[in-house]
Protein backbone atom coordinates (compact mmCIF):
# COMPACT_ATOMS: atom_id res chain seq x y z
CA UNK A 1 0.00 0.00 0.00
CA UNK A 2 1.52 3.55 -0.90
CA UNK A 3 0.85 5.37 1.98
CA UNK A 4 2.23 3.08 3.98
CA UNK A 5 5.43 3.13 2.31
CA UNK A 6 5.64 7.00 2.22
CA UNK A 7 4.85 7.68 5.70
CA UNK A 8 7.19 4.73 7.16
CA UNK A 9 9.98 6.37 4.22
CA UNK A 10 9.72 9.99 5.95
CA UNK A 11 9.53 8.82 9.66
CA UNK A 12 12.76 6.52 8.72
CA UNK A 13 14.68 9.41 7.12
CA UNK A 14 13.61 11.45 10.41
CA UNK A 15 15.06 8.93 12.55
CA UNK A 16 18.20 7.91 11.14
CA UNK A 17 19.05 11.87 10.76
CA UNK A 18 18.30 12.06 14.62
CA UNK A 19 20.80 8.59 15.13
CA UNK A 20 23.61 10.22 13.57
CA UNK A 21 22.85 14.03 15.31
CA UNK A 22 22.62 12.92 18.78
CA UNK A 23 25.22 12.97 21.43
CA UNK A 24 24.40 10.45 24.36
CA UNK A 25 24.43 7.27 22.50
CA UNK A 26 21.47 6.05 24.42
CA UNK A 27 19.08 8.70 23.02
CA UNK A 28 20.51 7.52 19.40
CA UNK A 29 19.55 3.85 19.93
CA UNK A 30 16.16 4.67 20.94
CA UNK A 31 15.89 6.81 16.93
CA UNK A 32 17.90 3.86 15.85
CA UNK A 33 14.96 1.60 17.19
CA UNK A 34 12.03 3.74 15.77
CA UNK A 35 14.36 3.67 12.06
CA UNK A 36 14.36 -0.32 12.06
CA UNK A 37 10.97 -0.41 12.50
CA UNK A 38 9.97 2.08 9.90
CA UNK A 39 12.27 0.30 7.63
CA UNK A 40 10.51 -3.08 8.53
CA UNK A 41 7.32 -1.36 7.49
CA UNK A 42 8.80 -0.53 4.56
CA UNK A 43 9.77 -4.08 4.18
CA UNK A 44 6.04 -4.81 4.60
CA UNK A 45 4.58 -2.46 2.27
CA UNK A 46 7.10 -3.95 -0.54
CA UNK A 47 4.98 -7.25 0.05
CA UNK A 48 8.17 -8.80 2.00
CA UNK A 49 6.28 -9.58 5.46
CA UNK A 50 8.69 -12.60 6.79
CA UNK A 51 12.24 -9.92 6.22
CA UNK A 52 9.93 -7.51 8.00
CA UNK A 53 9.77 -10.29 10.91
CA UNK A 54 13.27 -11.02 10.87
CA UNK A 55 14.30 -7.18 10.72
CA UNK A 56 12.41 -6.15 14.40
CA UNK A 57 13.37 -9.32 15.55
CA UNK A 58 17.07 -9.32 14.95
CA UNK A 59 17.76 -6.04 13.83
CA UNK A 60 15.17 -4.24 16.25
CA UNK A 61 15.85 -7.00 19.41
CA UNK A 62 19.41 -8.32 19.14
CA UNK A 63 21.68 -6.24 17.64
CA UNK A 64 20.31 -3.20 19.93
CA UNK A 65 20.24 -5.48 22.62
CA UNK A 66 23.93 -5.37 22.00
CA UNK A 67 24.45 -2.14 22.04
CA UNK A 68 22.70 -1.18 24.91
CA UNK A 69 25.08 -4.20 26.85
CA UNK A 70 27.97 -2.48 25.03
CA UNK A 71 26.80 1.46 26.70
CA UNK A 72 25.80 -0.04 30.22
CA UNK A 73 29.69 -2.07 30.08
CA UNK A 74 31.30 1.34 29.36
CA UNK A 75 29.32 4.25 31.07
CA UNK A 76 29.95 5.84 34.32
CA UNK A 77 28.44 5.11 36.99
CA UNK A 78 28.15 8.58 38.82
CA UNK A 79 26.47 9.60 35.49
CA UNK A 80 23.90 7.26 35.28
CA UNK A 81 23.15 7.76 39.21
CA UNK A 82 22.67 11.50 38.39
CA UNK A 83 20.67 10.91 35.15
CA UNK A 84 17.93 8.66 37.13
CA UNK A 85 17.81 11.07 40.20
CA UNK A 86 17.09 13.64 37.49
CA UNK A 87 14.23 11.56 36.25
CA UNK A 88 13.66 10.85 32.59
CA UNK A 89 13.00 14.12 30.63
CA UNK A 90 10.25 14.22 28.18
CA UNK A 91 12.07 15.48 25.23
CA UNK A 92 13.81 12.22 25.34
CA UNK A 93 11.35 10.01 25.13
CA UNK A 94 8.35 11.72 23.39
CA UNK A 95 9.87 12.33 19.81
CA UNK A 96 10.51 8.65 18.99
CA UNK A 97 7.61 7.69 20.88
CA UNK A 98 5.05 9.32 18.75
CA UNK A 99 7.49 8.00 15.67
CA UNK A 100 6.55 4.64 16.59
CA UNK A 101 2.58 5.56 17.25
CA UNK A 102 2.56 6.99 14.00
CA UNK A 103 3.94 3.36 12.64
CA UNK A 104 1.58 1.18 14.84
CA UNK A 105 -1.35 3.27 13.80
CA UNK A 106 -0.88 3.06 9.85
CA UNK A 107 0.18 -0.94 10.35
CA UNK A 108 -3.03 -1.12 12.29
CA UNK A 109 -5.38 0.78 9.41
CA UNK A 110 -3.66 -0.98 6.73
CA UNK A 111 -4.51 -4.41 8.36
CA UNK A 112 -7.84 -2.86 9.47
CA UNK A 113 -8.93 -1.74 5.55
CA UNK A 114 -7.37 -5.42 3.65
CA UNK A 115 -7.07 -7.92 6.30
CA UNK A 116 -6.47 -10.59 3.55
CA UNK A 117 -4.15 -8.31 1.56
CA UNK A 118 -2.81 -5.61 4.16
CA UNK A 119 0.97 -5.27 1.93
CA UNK A 120 1.48 -4.59 -1.41
CA UNK A 121 0.30 -6.77 -4.41
CA UNK A 122 2.52 -9.01 -5.13
CA UNK A 123 3.39 -11.30 -1.63
CA UNK A 124 6.35 -13.28 -1.25
CA UNK A 125 5.79 -15.42 1.53
CA UNK A 126 8.76 -17.45 3.80
CA UNK A 127 7.55 -20.37 1.54
CA UNK A 128 9.22 -19.06 -1.44
CA UNK A 129 11.96 -17.26 0.39
CA UNK A 130 12.71 -20.96 2.48
CA UNK A 131 12.72 -22.79 -0.59
CA UNK A 132 15.46 -20.70 -2.52
CA UNK A 133 17.66 -20.23 0.70
CA UNK A 134 17.81 -24.15 1.24
CA UNK A 135 17.70 -24.04 -3.18
CA UNK A 136 20.04 -22.75 -4.91
CA UNK A 137 21.53 -20.98 -1.69
CA UNK A 138 22.42 -23.58 0.37
CA UNK A 139 26.10 -23.15 -0.28
CA UNK A 140 25.42 -19.69 0.82
CA UNK A 141 23.78 -20.32 3.95
CA UNK A 142 26.53 -22.99 4.52
CA UNK A 143 29.24 -19.78 4.50
CA UNK A 144 26.87 -17.78 6.68
CA UNK A 145 27.29 -20.53 9.31
CA UNK A 146 30.56 -20.08 8.76
CA UNK A 147 30.97 -16.69 9.03
CA UNK A 148 28.57 -16.55 12.20
CA UNK A 149 31.11 -19.23 14.11
CA UNK A 150 33.79 -17.12 13.26
CA UNK A 151 32.23 -14.01 14.54
CA UNK A 152 31.53 -16.21 18.05
CA UNK A 153 35.36 -17.15 17.72
CA UNK A 154 36.42 -13.48 17.60
CA UNK A 155 34.48 -12.21 19.90
CA UNK A 156 35.09 -14.93 22.89
CA UNK A 157 38.52 -14.56 22.07
CA UNK A 158 38.77 -10.69 22.04
CA UNK A 159 36.84 -10.33 25.47
CA UNK A 160 38.47 -13.48 26.88
CA UNK A 161 42.52 -11.60 26.07
CA UNK A 162 41.01 -9.24 27.73
CA UNK A 163 40.17 -10.78 31.02
CA UNK A 164 43.45 -12.33 31.36
CA UNK A 165 45.30 -9.24 31.03
CA UNK A 166 42.74 -7.82 34.17
CA UNK A 167 44.02 -10.36 35.88
CA UNK A 168 47.74 -10.07 35.02
CA UNK A 169 46.98 -6.43 36.43
CA UNK B 1 -3.52 -3.15 -4.85
CA UNK B 2 0.20 -2.20 -6.52
CA UNK B 3 2.85 -1.77 -4.68
CA UNK B 4 4.76 1.51 -4.30
CA UNK B 5 6.85 2.13 -7.29
CA UNK B 6 10.73 0.81 -6.67
CA UNK B 7 12.57 4.12 -7.69
CA UNK B 8 10.91 5.57 -4.49
CA UNK B 9 11.87 2.50 -2.79
CA UNK B 10 15.61 2.75 -4.21
CA UNK B 11 15.95 6.44 -3.12
CA UNK B 12 15.02 6.14 -0.12
CA UNK B 13 17.86 3.27 0.23
CA UNK B 14 20.07 5.82 -1.16
CA UNK B 15 19.34 8.41 1.44
CA UNK B 16 19.62 6.27 3.89
CA UNK B 17 23.25 5.15 2.94
CA UNK B 18 23.96 8.58 2.25
CA UNK B 19 22.99 9.33 5.98
CA UNK B 20 25.03 6.13 7.51
CA UNK B 21 27.88 7.27 5.32
CA UNK B 22 28.01 11.03 6.61
CA UNK B 23 27.66 10.05 10.13
CA UNK B 24 30.62 7.14 9.76
CA UNK B 25 32.65 9.93 8.35
CA UNK B 26 31.85 12.91 10.78
CA UNK B 27 31.35 10.63 14.09
CA UNK B 28 34.27 10.77 16.25
CA UNK B 29 32.38 8.43 18.45
CA UNK B 30 33.32 4.58 18.03
CA UNK B 31 29.37 3.56 19.40
CA UNK B 32 28.21 6.03 16.69
CA UNK B 33 30.57 4.76 14.04
CA UNK B 34 29.13 1.17 14.38
CA UNK B 35 25.80 2.43 14.49
CA UNK B 36 26.28 4.07 11.22
CA UNK B 37 27.57 1.14 9.75
CA UNK B 38 24.36 -0.31 11.02
CA UNK B 39 22.67 1.94 9.09
CA UNK B 40 24.15 1.67 5.90
CA UNK B 41 23.91 -2.29 6.10
CA UNK B 42 20.09 -1.64 6.75
CA UNK B 43 19.66 0.63 3.61
CA UNK B 44 21.18 -2.18 1.44
CA UNK B 45 19.14 -4.59 2.64
CA UNK B 46 16.77 -2.43 1.79
CA UNK B 47 17.86 -1.90 -1.89
CA UNK B 48 17.79 -5.97 -1.98
CA UNK B 49 14.25 -6.52 -0.43
CA UNK B 50 13.00 -3.46 -2.99
CA UNK B 51 15.13 -4.66 -6.06
CA UNK B 52 13.09 -8.27 -4.67
CA UNK B 53 9.61 -6.85 -4.63
CA UNK B 54 10.64 -5.37 -8.56
CA UNK B 55 11.13 -8.71 -9.91
CA UNK B 56 8.90 -10.79 -7.78
CA UNK B 57 11.64 -13.06 -6.88
CA UNK B 58 12.43 -14.48 -3.28
CA UNK B 59 16.40 -13.63 -3.91
CA UNK B 60 15.85 -10.34 -2.54
CA UNK B 61 14.75 -11.49 0.36
CA UNK B 62 17.82 -14.17 0.88
CA UNK B 63 20.28 -11.93 0.16
CA UNK B 64 18.69 -9.95 3.09
CA UNK B 65 19.25 -12.63 5.21
CA UNK B 66 22.65 -13.35 4.40
CA UNK B 67 23.14 -9.36 4.91
CA UNK B 68 21.29 -9.95 8.56
CA UNK B 69 23.55 -12.82 9.28
CA UNK B 70 26.63 -10.21 7.96
CA UNK B 71 25.66 -7.49 10.17
CA UNK B 72 25.31 -9.85 13.16
CA UNK B 73 28.48 -11.11 12.98
CA UNK B 74 30.43 -7.65 12.29
CA UNK B 75 28.53 -6.05 15.64
CA UNK B 76 29.93 -9.07 17.80
CA UNK B 77 33.23 -8.51 16.95
CA UNK B 78 32.77 -4.76 16.63
CA UNK B 79 31.41 -4.16 19.56
CA UNK B 80 34.17 -6.87 21.37
CA UNK B 81 36.49 -4.78 19.77
CA UNK B 82 35.17 -1.42 21.33
CA UNK B 83 35.64 -2.94 24.58
CA UNK B 84 39.60 -4.22 23.91
CA UNK B 85 40.00 -0.25 22.98
CA UNK B 86 38.11 1.20 25.62
CA UNK B 87 40.08 -1.06 28.71
CA UNK B 88 43.28 0.02 26.75
CA UNK B 89 42.58 3.58 25.99
CA UNK B 90 39.76 4.35 28.40
CA UNK B 91 38.33 6.40 25.83
CA UNK B 92 35.79 6.06 23.19
CA UNK B 93 37.61 8.92 20.68
CA UNK B 94 38.09 7.07 17.30
CA UNK B 95 41.06 9.39 16.62
CA UNK B 96 43.06 8.38 20.07
CA UNK B 97 44.08 4.50 18.60
CA UNK B 98 46.02 6.21 15.35
CA UNK B 99 48.50 7.88 17.79
CA UNK B 100 49.58 4.63 19.26
CA UNK B 101 52.66 3.68 18.79
CA UNK B 102 54.53 -0.16 18.22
Amino acid sequence: MNWLFYISAIVAIISTVMVITRTKPVHAILYLVVSFFAVALMFFSFGAPFAAALEIIIYAGAIIVLFVFIIMLLSPGSEAGEQERSGIKREEWFFPGVMIGILLIQLLIALLMSPNNPGAGLEIGPKAVSAALFGPYLLGVELASILLLGGLVGAYHLCRRNSNQGDEQ
Amino acid sequence: MPAPPFEYGLIVAGILFGIGAVGLLVRKNIIFMLMSIEIMLNSAALAFIVAGSRWGKADGQVMFIFILTMAAAELAVGLALVLQLYNTFRSLDSDIPSRMRG
